[in-house]
């Protein structure tokens, strides 16, 4: 079924309507810049609206509209359209991290052409998979898990569109920006202003759609992952209005400058670095694994209590261990200790996170060994433990000084990024594709296999490597000799980094090829899409009209 | 405990205010401070603002997305202040919007890169690292010496200055004009950008030829003031010497 026969005529007018408020928005953002990278997001967004417009419009006639039955059913169609921006964008994102590690061994592996160059391929990298491949697995995910545990169709039929794709639009202009030279240089808040506007504007239709399903719940009690995806709304909405503060140079371009400086500056960023880390990698997140795993398991939740002590602990620690990126700089001595105090003790209530997870599948363990969907999700929470466990031994000062700046971190970064965030959307994605295209299985289904094997793979590759490059290189670079001077120049520290760097790139080509697969695999299963319904899998109450 | 959770989880208002509430104490007591301390609030006497080509090297700096492989942040390890020099004090940022501060080094740390090279290696370097250090991983960036974009420099100037770094409306209305004398001694109001920005800053063909306004002009004025904006730090290690 078409994405615009879900929609009822009045909904499709209001749809125009808003696509051209999108076109003009457009059209004026390019006439008041002129030229540059402004003027170009300018055009793109014109570009969708009139797009939307067209397709909109050319259904406004030719679709039946969806019987009132429809409000007996969830509301999938954006879901779908999630789930297929969130395979677009793993590859993107993953293919270019690949590109990226290759240069960094092979700094001319590709032609010399600014907009190729390391350094503004790096953010296309981290906000292709964070945001990208990421964020549309978090919206799409929570869209499902919240009518799911509300037993409630969405709350009206055009916000999830809104969201999805104004949010994808937000992607695409932070991405092509870097491209063109355009970027705040935050790390993971990149995006040039007036995305981050539109942004706040997008967030808030989500809140908004979120809550107003909530309220339509059929169960008293609001499920667990639903307080995960609530606090990654909310927290990350926080997180993203106040770091990106900023003046731009001139209303008609894309340069700004933050209203915060310095030291300030600094641990502004690292507050929001981490709860991006925090909020954004981790809370929504444990939302999916809250939903995916038992119901994959087919057993409850291990442990009830448990849950709301990490929930709580994780929202409460969390918020203070940004501090800990920024041991022995000019930030002032006791933050940092606060930091890393709050770091220490934050492996409570992630490590009963991941108990409780691992817990839930007691019982089940025969199906983890048979099922390599379950499977992914059970790497996914053992990931989880272990990167939360390294943090927080990152974040110990002593230990910190030696594996700052390092390798270390980036090892760090994707034993959790590889090892836990995409392991559990995989996990999530495959068992949502045979459901939301109406069929029993994936196409393919030994190819599930295969991914669970080549991302494993992937990760031990990529992780062990950097691991090795990061300690050797923080010792090289504090190593003295027997007259009291350094015994290695930086550059030599840099050539002790090649070999790791190549096997970096192996291990993410692994993990890359797997991706590949699982969306070849999606498109297979999309393209043959059944008619299979789960009578059960139905809102519980009659809805109200919308 | 469990039975307030258990009234809790049925008002979904309610959680979101806790959610919220929860999740702001963290911030408010590490960050608010940071605004009145000592510490995070002293400006050096001596420390002065970029110039606008300096400045136009910086955001060329951040356009290139050179602080994903160096850190301007020397920690105070002994190995750091031995290898790159005095560590890093909060007040040498107190301008820099965002800081650089970097959280990684695949190359080396360059907060304190003034001065160590010449501006020929500089522009060799970026043209082609491997050229200058064989084994090196650093990208090339041939490009750089496209003719520098000044239309924005004004109002950049304009922009801090709003932002409380004390530019003055001289220095904005002049933005352009000392951009193109900071790279070019021959021009006539080349001595006005010392008189404005102080004696240390550098007047140079920075590029190696004065007819031209590069964007490698910009970066390497950049890069050559690195460290050089203050003392303060030179003058604490000296203080600490026994
Ligand atoms: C892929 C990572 C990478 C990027 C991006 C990068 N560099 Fe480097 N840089 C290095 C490495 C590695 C070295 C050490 C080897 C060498 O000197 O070439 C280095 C060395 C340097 C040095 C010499 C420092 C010293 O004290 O010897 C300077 C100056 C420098 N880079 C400036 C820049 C500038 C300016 C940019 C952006 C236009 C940039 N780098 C982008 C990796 C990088
Ligand atoms: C195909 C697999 C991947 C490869 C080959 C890869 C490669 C890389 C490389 C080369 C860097 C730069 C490291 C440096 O500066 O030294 C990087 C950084 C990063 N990547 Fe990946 N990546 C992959 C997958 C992912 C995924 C799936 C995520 C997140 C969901 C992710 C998140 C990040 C983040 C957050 C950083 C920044 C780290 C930092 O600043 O310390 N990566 N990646
Ligand atoms: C208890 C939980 C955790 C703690 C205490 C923790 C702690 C740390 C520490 C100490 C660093 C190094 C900072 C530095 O030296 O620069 C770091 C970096 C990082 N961590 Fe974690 N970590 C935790 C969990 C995770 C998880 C689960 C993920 C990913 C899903 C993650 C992603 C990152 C990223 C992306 C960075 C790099 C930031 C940057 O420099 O750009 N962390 N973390």
């Amino acid at each position: 079924m078409k994405a615009t026969a879900t929609l009822t005529k009045s909904e499709r007018q209001t749809g125009i309507g808003l696509a051209i408020a999108l076109a003009v928005m457009g059209f004026a953002m390019a006439a008041a810049a002129r030229h540059g990278v402004m003027a170009i997001h300018g055009g793109m967004a014109m570009v969708l609206g009139l797009a939307l417009v067209f397709v909109l419009g050319g259904a406004l006639y030719d679709h039946p509209e969806p019987g009132a039955d429809r409000l007996s059913r969830y509301y999938d169609a954006p879901i779908r359209f999630g789930i297929a921006m969130t395979l677009i964008w793993a590859v993107i994102g993953m293919g270019v991290g690949v590109w990226v590690a290759a240069l960094m061994y092979w700094p001319e592996a590709t032609p010399l052409w600014d907009w190729t160059s390391y350094g503004r391929l790096r953010p296309v990298h981290t906000s292709g998979v964070i945001f990208g491949f990421g964020g549309n697995a978090l919206i799409a995910t929570s869209l499902y898990v919240v009518q799911r545990t509300s037993r409630a169709r969405l709350a009206d039929a055009l916000s999830p569109w809104v969201v999805l794709i104004g949010y994808n639009l937000f992607c695409l202009w932070a991405v092509s920006g870097y491209l063109m030279g355009v970027t705040q240089s935050k790390e993971y808040a990149e995006a040039p202003w007036y995305a981050d506007i539109w942004l706040v504007a997008i967030w808030l239709t989500y809140f908004a759609l979120y809550i107003r399903t909530l309220a339509r719940r059929a169960e008293p009690h609001i499920y667990v992952a639903n307080w995960y995806y609530l606090a990654f709304i909310l927290v990350v909405a926080i997180l993203h209005i106040i770091n990106n503060l900023a003046l731009p140079v001139r209303w008609t371009s894309a340069e700004s400058f933050p209203i915060w400086s310095g030291v300030q500056d600094a641990m502004i960023q690292w507050w929001y670095g981490h709860n991006a880390v925090a909020f954004f990698l981790t809370a929504g997140f444990l939302g999916m694994l809250y939903y995916f795993l038992p119901v994959r398991a087919q057993r409850p939740i291990w442990s009830y209590r448990l849950s709301i002590l990490s929930f709580w602990g994780i929202v409460f620690f969390y918020m203070w261990a940004g501090s800990h990126h920024l041991h022995y700089t000019a930030l002032p001595y006791w933050v940092q200790t606060l930091g890393m105090t709050f770091s220490v003790m934050l492996l409570v209530p992630s490590w009963a996170s991941a108990g409780n997870a691992i817990a839930t599948l007691n019982g089940a363990w025969h199906k983890v060994r048979d099922d390599a969907v379950l499977r992914f999700m059970f790497v996914a929470a053992v990931f989880y433990g272990l990167s939360t466990f390294e943090g927080s031994f990152l974040a110990i000062r002593p230990v910190n000084s030696l594996s700052h700046y390092t390798d270390w971190t980036v090892g760090h970064v994707h034993s959790g990024t590889l090892g836990w965030v995409a392991m559990i959307v995989f996990g999530a994605i495959y068992s949502l594709v045979p459901k939301l295209w109406g069929r029993e299985n994936m196409a393919w289904p030994r190819a599930v296999e295969w991914h669970f094997w080549l991302a494993v793979a992937g990760t031990l590759v990529y992780v062990v490597s950097l691991w090795n490059a990061g300690i050797t290189q923080g010792l090289m670079w504090r190593t003295y000799d027997a007259n009291g001077a350094l015994s290695y120049s930086f550059i030599e520290t840099v050539e002790a980094m090649l070999p790791y760097y190549a096997l970096r790139t192996l291990g993410g080509g692994l993990f890359l090829a797997g991706a590949i697969l699982c969306a070849l695999n999606c498109r297979a299963t999309m393209r043959a899409a059944g008619s299979r319904e789960d009578a059960a899998d139905r809102p519980l109450a009659v809805q109200p009209a919308e | 405990m469990l039975k307030l959770h258990y009234n809790l989880e049925k008002v979904s208002m309610g959680l979101v205010a806790a959610i919220i509430a929860v999740a702001s104490v963290g911030g408010i007591v590490e960050i608010a401070p940071l605004f009145t301390i000592k510490q995070t609030v002293e400006i050096p006497e001596d420390l002065r603002p970029l110039t606008p080509l300096e400045l136009a090297g910086r955001q060329i700096y951040i356009r290139e997305g050179c602080y994903a492989c160096h850190s301007q942040m020397i920690r105070s390890l002994a190995d750091e202040i031995d290898r790159y020099g005095p560590y890093s004090l909060a007040s040498e940022s107190a301008w820099d919007r965002p800081m650089l501060w970097g959280s990684k080094r695949t190359g080396p740390d360059l907060a304190r890169l003034g001065g160590k090279y010449s501006d020929a290696w500089h522009v060799a370097h970026l043209m082609n690292p491997r050229d200058v250090v064989p084994v090196s991983i650093m990208p090339a960036y041939p490009w750089l010496m496209a003719p520098l974009d000044t239309s924005l420099l004004r109002d950049r100037l304009a922009t801090l200055a709003r932002l409380g770094v004390p530019y003055t409306s001289e220095m904005i209305t002049r933005a352009e004009a000392d951009a193109r004398a900071q790279a070019n001694p021959d021009a006539p109001d080349a001595a006005e950008v010392q008189a404005r920005y102080g004696e240390r800053v550098a007047v140079r063909a920075f590029d190696g030829d004065r007819g031209r306004l590069t964007e490698m002009d910009a970066l390497v004025a950049y890069l050559q003031s690195l460290g050089t904006l203050t003392n303060a730090a030179w003058r604490l290690a000296e203080e600490a010497q026994p």
